[in-house]
């Protein structure tokens, strides 16, 4: 068999896979469904997750040690990851070959030339990397203070290091080393005393935001299958909603037409992961390349090729993503995957120079401390921003949270959802819960987000830690948030309207919504004037009353200036007069003349701080369905000390 | 090629810009409208539930005490003249259960799973050709049914469940109603059966005074339900007259006592031991308020359906058969 329908058996291989994952991502007994299925594999298998949060967390948590099998794979082969397994990739490469079916040779030949916007994609790495990074950077700037002989340590060595270098160098070159040297170590030992170590900033990993696989992830969780949802090919019950998937959807689609113009443009100018392995394959063992130098410069190998890496010259090995395209297209045999390098040369080093290394690495930095000045982590932050439970605390959590969504697709209720800028720019698509939408409030029996979390953002608690049962019970149960009525907008408090649909539904025993009885005067058009009364009966004056007005069973009439002030409740009217319940009779019928108040009575809704766990069913059941007159914000979660908010 | 205009090609597209002005005229003609969108008017539905009662058995009622829901069950079913009274060979039955809430059977805020699958069991023994079992719960669908052991008992059976979606909703307009008027009611899996039970679990409710028999009902409710929670005694009354059940099983086995309609604690349960089976779900309903502790006059919709002749509150006048095994 050629080896590009290997290729493309592998490439459809994983691709079905990542699909397959995606739709049994879906809580449920069926073998289609979510029971144990790997449908993390491929996230795993992505290491610039778990480089990502290596740095921003100093671990490699669980499954993401998958990611270093790619990473030993990368370094012996090269990119096989973004030629062979990466589903986006196979969409790009796709996409680009319906792009360019029809063009004539020479065309497929010039939108496959080298571009020197290619090396964005390292830019991008390296800003994302140092946001990630900036924790480990400040306790290595802050040595000198905390390890000082560690540091003179790492001084000496490097002295010693330059003194050996220099031995083969000019002296002037020599000169310039030391400078160089001593400037680092005086910078290093200013930034330490510079650096205040008591308020280091916490990492931000924002690799999620580029990388392919949780964007593949994003795009087909909240719009592919949302979409489906509402075909006959169903996987939910309830069609899905989730909010701000336009600009998800905006940046897939532009992904995706964009290779009609340059095929794989994101492979070739964004992509972080491709970044990534662009500097792992350096050492590479077998390596694409000519086998000869001298060639007729057809240039049919750069027809397809998809890394834009230009094999007919000196190829840049960094960019092959080994579709192995060339080895086919070569009339003359010249293509190898071999271990020389090849015939022609090559190109190692990524287009990149010093100064836009350190530029983009000194943006990341800054833009992550610029963004922290905002205090979203700190006193600014957002009480809309009700996170899943389990959810780290903030600063935690956006060292973790690769905002792939999978939280969001396994939620059974359909209310977690992609922040847009609840959590600030930094917790854009993040997971946060949204009690208007989906089918429930965050039920009470669900752990599923906390235990799909590739990365432990939500960590994998369990039932009995969620509701603070059998070993968890002195510390009680994990709280998201509390409830909080609005009086002015709640049908008893405001409107004099029986209702209390909150307290019902509150799921927590005893209650957390407790309710204490009022009595509400209505007011007749005219007073309510006895005529005669029997035990269980009154006649008035007057015609003013709508025929069983009053019989709902919540309305009450108390005689004025008598000796009998108790309620009692009534049960059936006529335009003039109302029946009350046997349940208490007059004993002595009250006087004609007396006058008559007709009350309702209402079970007005207070919620009790201490019990309210914040899942938010509450919310989701009020009947005053716009602005709900019960809101759920973050106060109280369990997360976070600082959001406390009772004794 | 001559750059000049023939008279040909002018005639040839004077004819086509002609036949274009004509086209975009009939399209503007065809489609014009003087007047503005009128507001949309209800659409006046006559979608009533059909009537599942057997009237020539008249009312009947049994009452068993015990602590095993599946011989309670048999027996007091047993006691009526067993379910081949009710359920005939070929019938069609559906299951009316509670699954409010995405909560254990532990809990008792739902349908005991055991009840569900041992009259599916008794239909199907009688010969029944389908068991089906719905509800439209408050929680997430599938967690109900899943949490509850429904789902469960259902499938092994061999009852299948029917989950509530859009489609399954019709505008129903209930006569001399007030609030069931135009609302969408759980209509289509009651479109192909012709035998209905009820299977309530007694609860305590804060608005209502209790859920039982003709509370359950409001799970055939869609919409913004929630809104009736305003005049809860009236809404209650007019699902007793909406729906006439074949039969109605209040399952007080472990009644909620406390906490309700959620519970969420075994602290809010007690072991009533009792499983009530009859015809008339005011009966069933009145003897059931004295297991929570209540009497008929706290839950006034009681009254308000006994009004309307559905049922009689005196359960005693029934001569229900009581046992104990």
């Amino acid at each position: 068999m050629n080896i590009i329908t290997t290729r493309r058996i592998c490439q459809v291989f994983f691709l079905i896979i990542f699909l397959w994952f995606c739709v049994v991502t879906t809580l449920g007994k069926e073998w289609w469904q979510l029971r144990g299925w790997p449908v993390n594999w491929i996230i795993q298998m992505d290491p610039l997750v778990g480089l990502g949060t290596l740095l921003s967390t100093h671990v490699l948590y669980a499954g993401l040690l998958w990611g270093l099998a790619t990473v030993v794979l990368t370094i012996l082969l090269g990119r096989f990851f973004c030629g062979w397994v990466c589903p986006f990739g196979s969409i790009h490469q796709f996409v680009g070959y319906l792009g360019k079916r029809n063009k004539r040779v020479s065309q497929k030949v010039r939108v496959n030339r080298y571009h020197s916007g290619q090396s964005i994609k390292y830019w991008i790495l390296i800003f994302l990397l140092t946001a990630a990074i900036i924790e480990i950077a400040t306790d290595v700037a802050l040595l000198p203070r905390n390890r000082l002989w560690l540091f003179i340590t790492i001084a000496l060595a490097l002295l010693i290091v330059i003194a050996i270098q220099g031995a083969r160098q000019t002296l002037n070159s020599y000169k310039r080393t030391i400078l160089l040297y001593s400037t680092l170590i005086f910078i290093w030992l200013l930034l330490s005393f510079l650096l205040n170590g008591d308020q280091r900033p916490s990492a931000s990993l924002q690799i999620g935001l580029l990388d392919p696989i949780p964007l593949l992830y994003r795009s087909i969780n909240f719009i592919l299958l949302p979409l489906l949802d509402r075909t006959a090919l169903k996987l939910q019950t309830v069609p899905r909603f989730y909010e701000g998937t336009w600009l998800i959807g905006a940046i897939f689609i532009s992904a995706v037409l964009l290779n009609l113009m340059i095929p794989r443009f994101y492979c070739r100018f964004v992509c972080p992961l491709g970044a990534l392995f662009g500097v792992l394959n350096r050492f590479a063992l077998w390596r694409i390349g000519k086998s000869k130098e001298e060639c007729i410069d057809c240039q049919l190998c750069q027809k397809n090729c998809e890394g834009a890496c230009q094999p007919t010259s000196r190829i840049r090995i960094r960019e092959c993503v080994l579709c192995l395209n060339c080895l086919d297209d070569c009339h003359h045999g010249l293509m190898t995957f071999q271990t020389a390098p090849s015939a022609a040369g090559e190109i190692i080093s990524p287009d990149l120079t010093r100064r836009e290394f350190m530029v983009t690495a000194i943006s990341g930095a800054a833009a992550i401390s610029t963004l922290r000045i905002g205090g979203r982590i700190g006193p600014n932050w957002n009480p809309r921003l009700v996170r899943p439970p389990g959810s780290l605390a903030e600063n935690e959590f956006l060292t973790r949270c690769i905002k792939c969504g999978q939280c969001m697709r396994i939620c059974p209720t359909n209310v977690i959802h992609p922040a847009t800028l609840e959590g600030g720019l930094e917790g854009l698509w993040t997971p946060i819960l949204n009690f208007r939408i989906g089918t429930s409030g965050c039920q009470h029996n669900c752990i599923a987000c906390g235990n799909l979390c590739p990365t432990a953002a939500i960590r994998p608690i369990s039932l009995d830690e969620r509701l603070g049962r059998n070993q968890y019970s002195s510390q009680g149960p994990i709280i998201i948030g509390t409830a909080f009525i609005d009086r002015g907008r709640c049908l008893p408090w405001a409107m004099d309207t029986p209702c209390i649909v909150c307290q019902e539904n509150c799921p927590v025993s005893p209650k957390a919504i407790i309710t204490r009885e009022f009595f509400s005067t209505i007011k007749t058009p005219t007073p309510l004037v006895i005529k005669k009364a029997s035990e269980l009966s009154i006649k008035f004056q007057s015609d003013v009353l709508v025929p069983d007005q009053f019989a709902t069973g919540d309305y009450y009439c108390v005689v004025q200036e008598s000796s009998e002030i108790r309620r009692r409740r009534i049960i059936g009217n006529t335009t003039n007069g109302f029946q009350v319940s046997d349940a208490l009779p007059f004993e002595s019928p009250p006087l004609p003349g007396s006058r008559v108040e007709i009350l309702i009575r209402l079970q007005k809704p207070y919620v009790d701080p201490k019990r309210c766990i914040g899942c938010g069913v509450c919310e989701h059941e009020c009947p005053v369905k716009g602005k709900r007159a019960i809101r759920v914000t973050a106060e109280n979660e369990s997360r976070s000390r600082e959001h406390r908010l009772i004794v | 090629m001559s750059d000049e205009l023939t008279r040909r090609q002018f005639l040839i597209r004077s004819a086509k810009a002609g036949a274009s002005v004509v086209a975009a005229c009939a399209i503007g003609y065809w489609f014009y409208d003087s007047n503005a969108p009128e507001s949309s008017p209800d659409q006046k539905s006559s979608i009533l539930l059909p009537d599942f009662s057997i009237p020539e058995l008249g009312k009947k009622m049994s009452i068993v005490r015990g602590q095993n829901r599946s011989e309670t069950l048999r027996a007091a079913l047993k006691a009526l003249g067993g379910i081949e009274i009710f359920i005939k060979n070929g019938d069609r039955v559906l299951l009316k259960v509670n699954a409010a809430f995405a909560s254990p059977p532990m809990l008792s805020a739902t349908t005991h799973p055991h009840v569900v699958s041992e009259l599916t069991d008794l239909c199907y023994k009688i010969g029944a050709a389908s068991v089906w079992v719905t509800d439209n719960p408050i929680n997430d669908p599938v967690s109900c049914f899943g949490l509850s052991g429904i789902a469960e008992a259902a499938d092994s059976a061999g009852a299948r469940v029917i989950l509530p979606n859009d489609n399954l909703f019709k505008p129903a307009t209930l006569p001399d109603a007030n609030l069931i008027k135009n609302w969408p009611v759980l209509y289509e899996p009651f479109k192909d059966i012709n035998k209905v039970i009820g299977i309530a679990q007694i609860k305590d409710h804060h608005r209502s005074g209790a859920s039982m028999v003709m509370k359950n009902w409001y799970g055939l409710l869609g919409g913004r339900r929630n809104i009736f929670h305003q005049d809860i005694h009236n809404i209650i009354k007019e699902l007793a007259m909406m729906v006439k059940p074949t039969l109605v099983v209040l399952d007080g086995t472990t009644s909620m006592m406390t906490n309700g309609p959620t519970g969420g604690s075994l602290s809010d349960l007690k072991q009533t031991n009792t499983m009530i089976v009859g015809t008339d779900q005011v009966a069933t309903d009145a003897f059931g308020a004295g297991l929570l502790g209540k009497n008929i006059s706290d839950l006034p919709y009681i009254a308000k359906v006994e009004a309307k002749g559905i049922g009689t509150a005196d359960y005693q006048s029934l001569n229900p058969i009581e046992l104990s095994i």
